[in-house]
């Protein structure tokens, strides 16, 4: 059961994620992209997917259960090979709604104390 | 997209239907993603696993379909500097047989504008059926 009492919570990674071409250019062929100097515009996924799963499992999230609802990713630029991003993970949002449970996690991705992106995943607890 | 002497010409205007692309995707854009992505939950690339929670077969990632709207938005913005929101429900999921190319059909309309930005009401659809909800995109104009 995920604790309803962890709305506001934070979590800050505790290492930074250094952006890689590589990991650009691999996500982009992934997607059929040939654009490889900025990062396509839901790059940044793949680094917010692991400080924000910690973040609700420290919570009580039953990943057995959980389907992704939906996400939004504010991009205030792309990201680039040489970024340093931390994550700063926060439940943003808990409900109980006919036996689901849905949660919403909001990431900052800094690059220094620059805000490059903010991205939010709602998540649906089939009951 | 619109080529009008050569030079590509965006039409920006409330209500535009931008032309639709279709995207390919097959058990290998599934591997290639998951391995970019990050995301290795076995229900999109294990038929057995799929099956046994329950789905047809196995299914794309939400994020992997969301990244071909962002695509498609970025393609027409010029630059993926210029998409500075995208949002999607994910509402059905698209499957994915063994040896087949699965396609999907991405349009979009603009649905607000104004002098700084504009925003696009995208469609996305697998055999005819909408497999994203409320999927959205701003793209700057400046």
């Amino acid at each position: 059961m995920f604790n309803p009492d962890a709305v506001g919570k934070s979590r800050k990674s505790s290492s930074t994620f250094k952006v890689t071409q590589e990991s650009i250019s691999n996500f982009a062929h992934a997607i059929g992209e040939s654009e490889v100097i900025n990062s396509p515009v839901t790059y940044s996924i793949m680094i917010s997917l692991g400080p924000s799963q910690t973040l609700l499992e420290e919570n009580g999230l039953d990943w057995t259960r959980v389907v992704h609802g939906d996400q939004k990713f504010q991009n205030n630029r792309p990201l680039h090979a040489g970024d340093e991003v931390t994550c700063t993970s926060t439940i943003e949002s808990y409900r109980a709604v006919a036996g689901n449970e849905i949660v919403t996690v909001r990431t900052d991705l800094r690059c220094g104390e620059e805000l490059a992106q903010v991205q939010w995943t709602t998540l649906v607890v089939r009951g | 997209m619109d080529y009008i002497g050569g030079a590509r010409m965006r039409v920006v205007e409330l209500g535009y239907q931008i032309s639709a692309e279709t995207y390919k995707i097959n058990r290998a854009t599934l591997v290639e993603y998951a391995n970019a992505g990050g995301d290795q939950n076995p229900i999109h690339q294990d038929e057995a696993i799929a099956k046994s929670v329950g789905l047809p077969d196995v299914i794309a990632h939400g994020m992997l379909t969301m990244a071909l709207a962002g695509s498609y938005v970025t393609k027409w913005a010029g630059s993926a500097a210029a998409v500075t929101e995208i949002s999607s429900r994910f509402t059905k999921p698209v499957v994915v047989p063994a040896g087949v190319d699965v396609e999907i059909t991405i349009s979009a309309v603009i649905e607000e504008v104004s002098a700084r930005q504009v925003r696009l009401e995208i469609t996305v659809e697998c055999a005819g059926v909408k497999v994203l909800g409320m999927a959205k995109a701003t793209v700057s104009l400046l």
